[in-house]
C-alpha cells in the first residue's frame, strides 16, 4: 500500500496543505475586518457606553494592527483558543465540540444515502444511455438539484412528522442516547439533505461513466468479445473512481453547508443553527470558530482524498 | 437570432424553459401592472385565507396576497441567481484557464487559492459574509458568487490539463501560435462543456441559496417579499395552514429547473461534435 512514491506523494501534499490551512485562517479572521465602521462599537452591541467600547477594543486588541490582531488570534488557536461567545460567554470549542456531533451525524447519514442510491442510480442511467432508464434517472437527477432541501424539509415535515407522526418534527438526539432514538431524528433531516447529494451523485456518475463507455478502448474491448457487464466493472468503473472521489468531496461539502439551512427546519441545535444565530447577531469569535472548524474539516477530507487517487490512478502519484 | 429560433423550435426543452424564463423576466419587470394587490398590503381580517377570486392563491398571515408577492418575488430571484453567477464565472473561468495552461509555480500558487477557498462550505460563508456586511440580498449573492469561482476554475484547470496535451495544440504551439490563441482557438471550445453544464447547475444552485439565505433570515428583508422569505413565513403556520408553503416552493423548484434544463439543451446544441448528428 505505502510505496516509497506514495509516501512521497503524502509528504509533499502535506507541504501543499500547510499554505491552504494559513490561507484559510487568515480568510477566517478576516471576516471581521468586512465589518463596516467601527467594529468595536459593533461587537459591544446596542447601546454601549464608551467605556464599555474602549473595553471591548482593549479586550480583544482592536486598537493594534490588523496583523498583530491576527497573529494573536491565531496563537490562541492554535493553543486551542477560539474565545468566548459575545452573546452567552460560553468557550467557543466547548459549543463545537457540542454541537459538532449532531450535526456530523445528520451529514453522515445524508452521504451514506446519496452513495447508497446515486451510485447505482448513474450506473443504471449511463449503461443504457437515451433508454427509458436514462431519461428517468436524469429527470429524477434534475429534479433532486433543482429542489430547494429546506423546503423539501418542511414537506417532509408536513407529511411525516404532522400527519402521519411517524417521526420527530423537530430536535436531536445524540448517539449516546442510542442509535434507535438517534436514526429516528436524523431520517428526515438526512433525506432532506441527501436529494441533491443523490442526484448530483447519480448525474456526474452518468456523465463521467457515458464518456469512458464511448471511449476508443471501450470499443476495442467490445471487439475483444468482452462482456459489457466485464467492461463496465473492471474498466469502466476502475477509470470513473476518480471523479466518483472528487464528487463525494464536493457533496460532503454542500451537505456541510446545507445542514446550516435545514437544522433550522428541524429546530436541530447543531453547528448550524449556531452559526446562523451569531451571524445575525455579530458574535464574531463564534462565526470564526465555526468556520474555521468547517473548513479544517473540508481540508482534511480533501487531503485524504488526494492520498486516495492515487490508490485509484497510480498514474497520479508519479510526475 | 433566426439560429436560436430553429434550435428552439428543433428543442422542446430548451423551448419551454426560454419561455418560462422568459415569462419570469416579464413578470418581474410587469409586476406592478400584473400582480393583483399590493405585495405588501396587509389585511387582518382576511389571514391565512383560503384561495378565491379575489385571492387566486391565498392570503398569508398578515393578510397579503400570495399571488402578488410570488410575482414581486421572481425580480430578487433572477437578480440573485444571475449576480452571483455573473461573479463567479468572472473570476473563475480565466484563473482556471491561466493555472491549467500555464502550470508552474502560477499553477501552484492558484490551486492553493482554488483549494482554499473551495473548503469553504459555500452557504456558511455566505453566511458569515453577510454577517459581517450586514444582512442584505446583495452582499449574500456576492459572497456566494466568489464562494462559487474556484468551483468553476478547478473545472476549467482541470480541463485545460486535458485539453493542453492534445495533438492539436502541440502543433499549434509548432506553428508559433501565441498562448491567447492556443487558449481562445483549442482549449476553451474543447474545455467549455462541462463548463456551461457547471454554470447552468451554479444558477439553480445560486437560486437555491439565495432562497435559503432568505429563508433563515439573512437575505431580502421584510416587508420586502422573497419566495425564500415566504417560505419562512410559511414555516410557523405549518400545522395550521401547510398549503402556504406550496406556491413559493413550487416557484423555486421550477426556476430551477427551468436552469438547469437550459443548460442541459445548450450543452447538446453547443457541442461540436454533436451539430451534424
Amino acid at each position: 500500500m505505502l510505496t516509497r512514491d506514495r509516501l512521497r506523494l503524502i509528504r509533499r501534499r502535506l507541504v501543499q496543505v500547510a499554505p491552504v490551512i494559513v490561507l484559510a485562517t487568515f480568510i477566517v479572521f478576516g471576516l471581521q475586518q468586512l465589518v463596516p465602521g467601527d467594529i468595536a462599537v459593533t461587537l459591544a452591541g446596542d447601546n454601549a457606553t464608551d467605556a464599555r467600547i474602549a473595553e471591548i477594543r482593549a479586550l480583544y486588541g482592536l486598537d493594534r494592527p490588523f496583523l498583530a490582531q491576527y497573529g494573536h488570534w491565531l496563537w490562541g488557536v492554535l493553543h486551542g483558543d477560539l474565545g468566548k461567545s459575545l452573546l452567552s460567554g460560553e468557550v467557543v470549542l466547548d459549543s463545537i465540540f457540542r454541537r459538532f456531533p449532531v450535526s456530523l451525524l445528520i451529514v453522515g447519514c445524508a452521504l451514506a444515502l446519496s452513495l447508497a442510491i446515486g451510485i447505482p442510480l448513474g450506473i443504471l442511467a449511463a449503461t443504457r444511455p437515451g433508454s427509458r432508464v436514462d431519461a428517468f434517472v436524469t429527470s429524477i437527477a434534475s429534479l433532486g438539484v433543482a429542489l430547494p432541501n429546506f423546503w423539501l424539509a418542511m414537506l417532509l415535515v408536513a407529511t411525516f412528522a404532522l400527519n402521519w407522526t411517524i417521526f420527530p418534527a423537530t430536535g436531536a438526539k445524540p448517539l449516546s442516547a442510542g442509535l434507535g432514538p438517534a436514526l429516528l431524528h436524523a431520517a428526515l433531516p438526512s433525506i432532506a439533505l441527501a436529494a441533491g447529494a443523490i442526484a448530483e451523485v447519480a448525474r456526474q456518475l452518468r456523465s463521467s461513466l457515458v464518456e469512458v463507455l464511448s471511449s476508443q478502448y471501450v470499443r476495442t474491448l467490445h471487439a475483444k468479445g468482452l462482456s459489457p457487464a466485464a467492461i463496465l466493472w473492471r474498466h469502466g468503473l476502475k477509470n470513473v473512481s476518480v471523479n466518483l472521489l472528487t464528487v463525494i468531496g464536493l457533496v460532503f461539502n454542500r451537505l456541510l453547508g446545507a445542514t446550516v439551512v435545514i437544522e433550522a427546519v428541524f429546530a436541530i441545535p447543531g453547528i448550524g443553527s449556531m452559526v446562523v444565530h451569531a451571524a445575525i447577531h455579530k458574535d464574531f469569535p463564534v462565526i470564526q470558530g465555526v468556520v474555521l472548524a468547517l473548513v479544517l474539516i473540508v481540508i482534511a477530507l480533501n487531503l485524504l482524498i488526494d492520498v486516495l487517487y492515487t490508490v485509484f490512478d497510480p498514474r497520479i502519484g508519479q510526475k | 437570432m433566426r439560429r436560436v429560433l430553429a434550435w428552439l423550435r428543433r428543442d422542446l426543452r430548451a423551448a419551454l424553459s426560454v419561455g418560462f424564463l422568459l415569462l419570469l423576466l416579464g413578470l418581474s419587470v410587469a409586476a406592478p401592472v400584473v400582480a393583483p394587490h399590493s405585495p405588501t398590503r396587509q389585511d387582518v381580517n382576511n389571514t391565512l385565507h383560503e384561495p378565491d377570486a379575489s385571492h387566486p392563491l391565498g392570503t398569508d398571515d398578515l393578510g397579503r396576497d400570495v399571488l402578488s408577492r410570488l410575482i414581486y418575488g421572481a425580480p430578487a430571484t433572477l437578480y440573485a441567481s444571475f449576480l452571483a453567477v455573473t461573479v463567479a464565472i468572472v473570476i473563475g473561468v480565466p484563473v482556471g484557464l491561466l493555472a491549467g495552461f500555464l502550470g508552474g509555480w502560477i499553477d501552484d500558487a492558484i490551486s492553493r487559492l482554488i483549494d482554499t477557498l473551495l473548503s469553504f462550505p459555500a452557504i456558511v460563508l455566505a453566511i458569515a459574509v453577510t454577517g459581517a456586511l450586514g444582512i442584505g440580498l446583495t452582499n449574500g449573492m456576492i459572497a456566494v458568487g466568489i464562494v462559487f469561482s474556484p468551483q468553476l476554475a478547478r473545472l476549467v484547470r482541470a480541463q485545460t490539463l486535458i485539453v493542453k496535451q492534445e495533438l492539436y495544440v502541440d502543433a499549434a504551439r509548432v506553428f508559433g501560435a501565441s498562448v491567447g490563441r492556443i487558449l481562445w482557438k483549442h482549449v476553451v471550445p474543447n474545455a467549455i462543456q462541462p463548463v456551461i453544464v457547471q454554470v447552468t447547475l451554479l444558477l439553480a444552485v445560486a437560486l437555491l441559496a439565495e432562497a435559503s439565505l432568505s429563508f433563515l433570515g439573512l437575505g431580502v428583508q421584510p416587508p420586502q417579499p422573497s419566495w425564500g422569505a415566504m417560505l419562512a413565513r410559511a414555516y410557523h403556520y405549518m400545522e395550521i395552514a401547510p398549503e402556504q408553503m406550496y406556491a413559493p416552493g413550487i416557484a423555486i423548484l421550477l426556476t430551477a429547473l427551468a436552469f438547469n434544463a437550459l443548460g442541459e439543451s445548450l450543452r447538446v446544441a453547443l457541442d461540436p461534435t454533436m451539430k451534424r448528428r
